[in-house]
């Protein structure tokens, strides 16, 4: 019976020895990750753009179209709510609010960390399977500088551009619906929305959360795919990780972040 | 790929990323119409009930927006609420401005009225405005309504 329990307990401790390290090897390669990316910088068009097309323009597609459906189905679900006390005119405020403050950051975050962040858990995996990274090492190159960091900076200069795309395209898409489909007034859409949404309180704030987010998923996604282990089960292990952690990451940061910024007024 | 066709989108990218931040700051929310520090002077009002007036709520005379409420604290010594109002520059009030608080609608937002007065002196930065008139608050004045019909039951 010891045994067992000993047993048990040993297997409690080397997980949390083996999660206390990992945790302290993904916080020393985030250190080297930003010490190192002068070269990101230094060759900002020759390394980093390539990253903003794979990480930013190829996710373009799924976001406009995203942002568009979830702006039309606040629309539609908001004015059902708002018109039975009669005031359905600020189905706009509803829409911009939630999509400027919440909705914006949080899902274009989630869909950035399954389509970008698993695409560069792969990769980055992938070339650690094939032997690139320590193919690089070999020639003196380091890797870090010259494949992590553009990656990093390209997934979080994408981000907010995504965050904020999703957010406009959202509030059309609750413009179509509420104005043209519905018929609220249009004036009153508009200039309600004007007065309830703030600056610096909903605009900078959701901007703010978005570019928190895009430096998590990336992080995240760059670490799981330099830890993989070489091998297919590896990387697939890797991916399916990434956009776990990425999404819980997002989810629990958003409520630290809202808990900061949106407390008491 | 094309290294020229990839800067293309990449600028296409955030051109794009560029223009919908400025369509939410501008189109969306209020950036276009607040108004920039220095361009504005101060002006403190007290009252005997503010209601739920709140900062940032819209400082409108003739129902065009001209200021915003910039702080709201309670006097200790008074006991009365000091609201300090932030005026444009551009619009200049006489010095016996009435200042009010009213209700947009029948529930919706309240916010600061300014009726100008006859004065040809003009209020000036850090002025207090003597004129004022709290807000409505709706129990009381059912209340007031309640004890009326109540009396004019008991005369006849």
């Amino acid at each position: 019976m010891p045994d067992h329990a000993a047993k048990g307990l040993r297997i409690v401790g080397h997980r949390v020895i083996n999660g206390v390290w990992r945790l302290g090897y993904a916080s020393r390669f985030f250190l080297f990750t930003l010490t190192r990316s002068a070269t990101s910088f230094r060759r900002f068009r020759g390394l980093t753009f390539r990253e903003i097309y794979f990480a930013g323009v190829l996710s373009l597609i799924i976001i406009i179209v995203s942002g568009l459906f979830v702006g039309m189905v606040l629309g539609l679900q908001g004015y059902e709510t708002l018109q039975r006390y009669g005031s359905s005119e600020a189905v706009g405020t509803l829409v911009a609010l939630s999509l400027t403050r919440e909705l914006g950051p949080v899902v274009s975050a989630l869909l950035f960390a399954s389509r970008a962040g698993s695409a560069m858990t792969a990769e980055i995996g992938l070339m650690k399977a094939t032997e690139q990274i320590s193919a690089m090492e070999m020639m003196a190159v380091d890797p870090i500088a010259r494949v992590i960091g553009p990656r990093f900076w390209g997934g979080v200069i994408s981000m907010p551009l995504l965050a904020a795309m999703f957010s406009a395209m959202g509030v059309f898409g609750g413009y179509l619906i509420a104005v043209v489909v519905i018929g609220v007034d249009e004036g009153a859409f508009w200039s309600q929305m004007q007065s309830a949404v703030d600056f610096r309180h909903d605009i900078v704030n959701g901007v703010i959360k978005s570019v928190v987010f895009g430096v998590a998923i990336t992080a995240i996604a760059l670490f799981e795919g330099y830890d993989a282990p070489p091998t297919a089960e590896g990387v697939a292990g890797a991916t399916t990780r990434t956009v776990v952690t990425s999404s819980l990451a997002i989810l629990g940061l958003d409520f630290v972040l809202t808990a900061f910024m949106f407390k008491g007024i | 790929m094309d290294r020229t066709l990839l800067d293309l989108w990449v600028g296409i990218f955030v051109a794009i990323g560029i223009a919908a931040l400025f369509v939410l700051a501008l189109k969306v929310g209020n950036a276009g119409t607040t108004f920039k520090t220095g361009a504005t002077y101060s002006v403190i009002a007290e009252f005997d009930n503010i209601g739920g007036l709140k900062v940032r709520a819209p400082v409108k005379s003739s129902g065009v927006v001209v200021g915003r409420v910039d702080d709201i604290q309670f006097d200790s010594k008074k006991f009365t609420a000091r609201v300090t109002l932030n005026i444009d520059k551009r619009y200049a009030f006489p010095k016996d401005t009435s200042v009010s608080i009213l209700t947009s609608g029948l529930l919706g937002e309240q916010y600061v009225g300014l009726e100008a007065g006859g004065d040809s002196d003009m209020l000036k930065d850090g002025d207090t405005v003597k004129l004022t008139q709290s807000a409505v608050v709706l129990e009381r004045l059912i209340g007031q309504f309640l004890y009326n019909k109540a009396a004019e039951g008991g005369s006849k």
